[in-house]
């Protein structure tokens, strides 16, 4: 009793050694293979500075005074301050089209791929291979390449559903499919969603129940992730929209930044930053579900 | 509500039945994947009557579609080949890093919104450093007298995508690369170790022998990528058909380009074969190198 409370340190090493389970730690313990301290420092730096340069000069240019020289936020205030010459209505066409676009193509892809992947999970364990190969097909065909063939279908959908911008949501849940069925079949695979199946089956609930009360809750973090993902490959998107002549705030920048390209940068810069939150959310919810399975 | 209750096996139900379930999905990918895929393709063996014809296809031996190809291919070798080094480095960089820490989140949120959702906003971005009045371009006239385009307007032009590109091939190599690193065994630097390797053994004959595939496989996967990115070409180019996505661009807003019809159509073809056989070359690699994996 004496010695451990008079030598705390011993105790919490030894504690300490076992409770280090995860890789990257272990890798100190064993043999350092890593990079030395100054080799990590120079390396990152020498990378923020190749990456980072561009986009720093994309934020100064929002600043610059014009041909007086000098640093002015008058930009950012035209932008904010509601004092928005013609030149940039496209972009909040652009951007109301892309955040409508953004929602149809969530809804969408979760009331296609949600049900049909818990389908393929509980029912026809065959056919996962198959589902697999074909929702990452769209990573094999180019949407430059696919825009192709798009067009004749999409002249058939403006017939049916009229010519608004948010159609081409069809096409960009075929885009976004790759990352929304990496994402929650991640989230299918780690809860066994086979044996909550039947487990909520043998208490007696109902199939719609155990969709609604069991399956559903328990792959929301999936359902989560491949919403924001599906956000933000839907707010970046340019070939589709601009092959096929519709608007959306990718379309509308190029076409402002014609004009006026300190707006458009200033939109750009902000798209970025909002994309960047998105991500970084998205490791945050897959980082959580990680620590609480294991 | 127990009493009555459907059959407590999740397996009784008709695999006929389940099988028609999958039948919104597989209609939705038939209409907006594979019907496009197939018109793309298609279109290419027809004439505008809607005969069939070879015409478009042979257009694809056309030295200037054929030169337009590979164009194409060694900026997407050029920019795979550097993206791996450059990217792998980092990736060294990385090791020993907490898998679920926020520094590690923060990278992958950055690579992701700079390899994926980059585009448009990539090529404003080196407009804005390295244009002709760009942040750069000034700087080093204004400093040392150097004009950094006294042999031509080189950015918006073909040497002019490289850097852009490796702007986004590079973080896309961190987000391949980097769970590949972190999945070699600590005990294997521990048996390096025991038998007294050093650092520079342990890589030469563990790390990277085993890492082969992988970076074949990330290789490949970025040359597909590159090959199949359009849109920071297109801000970045607005005229001129230099590589395969532009010229698609090209056919698409003109009848007939280089004297042939549907050109488009062929384009894609030539485009959805190069990237099939590297995709199957990519999964090639990729199971070889997820085997010793776990």
């Amino acid at each position: 009793m004496t010695t451990l409370t008079d030598s705390p340190h011993t105790s919490v090493d030894v504690q300490d050694t076992p409770r280090l389970p995860r890789r990257g730690a272990t890798k100190h313990h064993g043999a350092d293979v890593g990079p030395s301290r100054t080799t990590r420092v120079v390396v990152l730096s020498i990378a923020a500075l190749f990456l980072g340069f561009p986009l720093f000069a994309l934020g100064a240019f929002t600043v610059r005074g014009g041909l007086k020289g000098g640093v002015t936020l008058g930009h950012w205030h035209d932008l904010f301050g509601g004092e928005l010459g013609a030149s940039s209505g496209p972009l909040w066409t652009g951007l109301q089209n892309s955040l409508l676009l953004s929602v149809v193509t969530v809804v969408v892809m979760l009331a296609l791929l949600v049900p049909t992947m818990i389908l393929v999970r509980l029912h026809l364990p065959r056919l996962e291979k198959t589902l697999e190969f074909v929702c990452l097909l769209p990573l094999t065909i180019p949407a430059v390449a696919l825009v192709v063939g798009l067009a004749p279908v999409f002249s058939v959908v403006a017939r049916i559903f009229g010519s608004g911008s948010w159609t081409l949501a069809f096409a960009y849940v075929i885009v976004t499919l790759p990352y929304s069925y990496r994402a929650i079949q991640a989230n299918l695979v780690a809860v066994d969603v086979v044996t909550l199946a039947e487990a909520a089956r043998s208490l007696g609930a109902s199939w719609t129940a155990t969709m609604r009360d069991v399956l559903l809750p328990n792959l929301r973090r999936g359902m989560l992730a491949a919403s924001f993902i599906s956000i933000a490959v839907v707010l970046g998107e340019f070939t589709i929209a601009s092959l096929l002549s519709r608007t959306n705030l990718q379309t509308a920048l190029v076409l402002v930044s014609k004009r006026d390209p300190y707006i458009s940068n200033i939109v750009v810069l902000m798209s970025l930053l909002f994309a960047l939150v998105l991500l970084f959310a998205l490791g945050r919810v897959g980082t959580q579900s990680r620590r609480s399975r294991s | 509500m127990v009493t009555s209750g459907p059959p407590l096996s999740t397996k009784a139900k008709i695999p006929g039945g389940a099988a028609l379930g999958l039948l919104p999905f597989g209609a939705y990918v038939a209409i907006f994947l594979a019907i496009p895929t197939l018109l793309a393709v298609g279109t290419g063996f027809t004439t505008k009557s809607g005969g069939f014809t070879l015409d478009s296809v042979k257009a694809l031996g056309d030295p200037v579609v054929v030169g337009t190809f590979w164009n194409s291919a060694w900026l997407s070798a050029l920019t795979a080949v550097l993206g791996v080094t450059f990217g792998a480095i980092i990736c060294y960089a990385l090791i020993g890093m907490r898998p679920d820490g926020t520094f590690r989140n923060a990278i992958n949120a950055i690579s992701g919104v700079l390899a994926q959702f980059a585009g448009v906003p990539l090529a404003f971005a080196y407009i804005a450093a390295l244009g002709l009045n760009g942040m750069v371009t000034l700087f080093l006239k204004d400093t040392w007298g150097i004009n950094i385009y006294s042999g031509g307007t080189w950015l918006y032009q073909m040497p002019g995508l490289v850097l852009p590109y490796m702007a986004f091939q590079i973080p896309l190599m961190v987000i391949v690369f980097l769970p590949a690193l972190e999945a070699l065994r600590p005990q294997w630097a521990e048996a390096n170790a025991t038998l007294g390797g050093t650092r520079f053994t342990y890589w030469t004959r563990v790390g990277l022998p085993v890492l082969v595939p992988s970076l074949i496989g990330s290789l490949l996967l970025l040359f597909a990528n590159a090959f199949s990115a359009y849109a920071t070409a297109a801000a970045l180019i607005s005229q001129g058909s230099q590589i395969v996505p532009l010229q698609i661009r090209a056919a698409l807003s003109s009848e007939t380009v280089l004297g042939h019809e549907n050109l488009a159509g062929a384009l894609a073809l030539g485009m959805i074969l190069t990237m099939v056989v590297v995709m199957s070359l990519y999964s090639l690699a990729d199971r070889r190198s997820t085997r010793w994996r776990r």
